[in-house]
């Protein structure tokens, strides 16, 4: 894959209703990183997160995006094209069924994956074919999980990924990371826990 | 399957599911069109005389029902941000959006016209009018509620802020819409129904800009 070489962040200030939530952040993630954000609540991590997807426009500063081909994108816009995304919500329809729901991620990103394949993997092929609305939240993780996956995108951005999910979900989700990185991605992730793999830490809302 | 085709499949799914609107607009146009004859009283000649306006109004009130989860109920569980990170573009995603809703309300609506015409004592001239009428009119329905569920789409119980932005806009439509069913059964023309038309080409070419344009500021919030 190796698509993307870096992602840097340059003196990223974020003002929401009025109130400024951080100011002066700056890193930078290389290929085949992860990257942890902590902090204690309302430090601005899940607004972090949207600002590098895109979602959110930052009040000032820079996102970059460093492409392998040697270009660089810095507009909100083509940065989500490139961004696999794990929120806190999950866009799960409950009256669709599971393997409904993942179709459509995969038709949606035009995933180059077989979906029975992905949903094995994070071990919801045994319930494909159960209404979503009847998912435990845990198990609407793993389908979240499994639409980063078909998302196909180099750079996944997590919201608390760990968040009601088991000791073999939690496992699973720092292999997926893992693979991810190895193949040349980069995971930017918000946690309140250690994912359980080689990250670089990045606190923030000390200031 | 495209990006585009899988957004408009998966909104029609979800429209005739439970919770779905398709079946609540067609319920609701059923009925209030069999209650008129209750209110105005069994006066054939007074019925037949207000049938096109009647139809027309109710059906634009049915269309609105289920309007305002066009894109709210995406916003809440996520799904709009999973939507606006995909390769489709937000003006894309509203027209499938816009088109669904269409085609789960406004073209039923259509094909329920003439029987619920019959109801009403619709003279004969009037029938293929009122669906022609409706069939032209109702994307225009669609399009301006679009642009009214996209602004509203992070209020709560927006609902009714939606049906008051949007009630006054669709006014061109209900007064061309009716007045082309009354042309037909008066022999008058007055060209309502060209009107008709060129409204609802304007507004379903313009508002899938205006609803994309709500959209990213909403999640921009």
């Amino acid at each position: 894959m190796a698509v993307l070489s870096l992602v840097e962040v340059q003196d990223l200030l974020c003002e929401r209703g009025g109130r400024r939530v951080f100011r002066n952040l700056s890193f930078a993630v290389a290929t085949g990183q992860t990257l942890t954000l902590e902090g204690p609540n309302g430090a601005g991590k899940t607004s972090a997160l949207r600002i590098l997807s895109g979602l959110l426009p930052q009040t000032a500063g820079e996102v970059r995006v460093h492409m392998s081909a040697g270009y660089v994108v810095s507009d909100g816009e083509e940065r989500g094209r490139l961004t696999g995304w794990v929120g806190h919500y999950d866009g799960v329809k409950g009256q669709l069924s599971v393997s409904e729901n993942a179709s459509f991620f995969a038709a949606l990103y035009g995933a180059r994956v077989a979906v029975q394949g992905v949903l094995d993997r994070v071990g919801l092929s045994r319930i494909a074919d159960l209404p979503a609305q009847y998912l435990s939240a845990g198990q609407r993780k793993r389908l979240s999980l499994a639409r980063l996956i078909l998302s196909g995108r180099p750079l996944w951005l997590m919201d608390e990924p760990l968040s009601s999910l088991d000791a073999a979900g939690r496992r699973l989700t720092a292999e997926l990371i893992g693979e991810h990185c190895d193949a040349g991605g980069i995971a930017i992730v918000a946690t309140h826990e250690t994912l359980g793999l080689d990250a670089t830490r990045f606190f923030l809302g000390q200031a | 399957m495209s990006a585009f085709q899988a957004l408009l499949y998966r909104d029609m799914k979800l429209a005739f599911r439970a919770g779905g609107g398709a079946s609540l607009a067609m319920a609701f146009f059923g009925l209030v069109i069999s209650l008129q004859p209750f209110g105005v009283g069994p006066d054939l000649m007074l019925l037949s005389r207000i049938a096109g306006g009647v139809l027309w109004v109710t059906a634009a009130l049915a269309a609105m029902l289920s309007l305002d989860r066009l894109f709210q109920a995406d916003y809440e569980d996520g799904s709009l941000d999973i939507i606006a990170l995909s390769p489709l573009s937000l003006e894309w995603a509203a027209t499938a959006k816009m088109l669904a809703h269409w085609l789960t309300t406004g073209l039923p609506l259509v094909l329920l016209s003439p029987l619920l015409g019959l109801l009403l004592n619709l003279p004969a001239p009037g029938y293929l009018p009122l669906i022609m009428s409706l069939m032209i009119g109702t994307p225009a329905l669609s399009g301006i509620g679009a642009i009214g569920a996209a602004l509203t789409l992070s209020i709560r119980r927006g609902g009714l802020i939606l049906v008051l932005i949007v009630l006054p806009l669709i006014s061109p439509t209900l007064i061309f819409g009716a007045g082309t069913v009354i042309d037909a059964i008066e022999g008058t023309g007055r060209g309502a129904f060209a009107l008709l038309a060129a409204f609802s080409v304007a507004v379903v070419g313009l508002s899938p800009f205006a609803a994309a344009a709500s959209v990213r500021l909403n999640l921009a919030n």
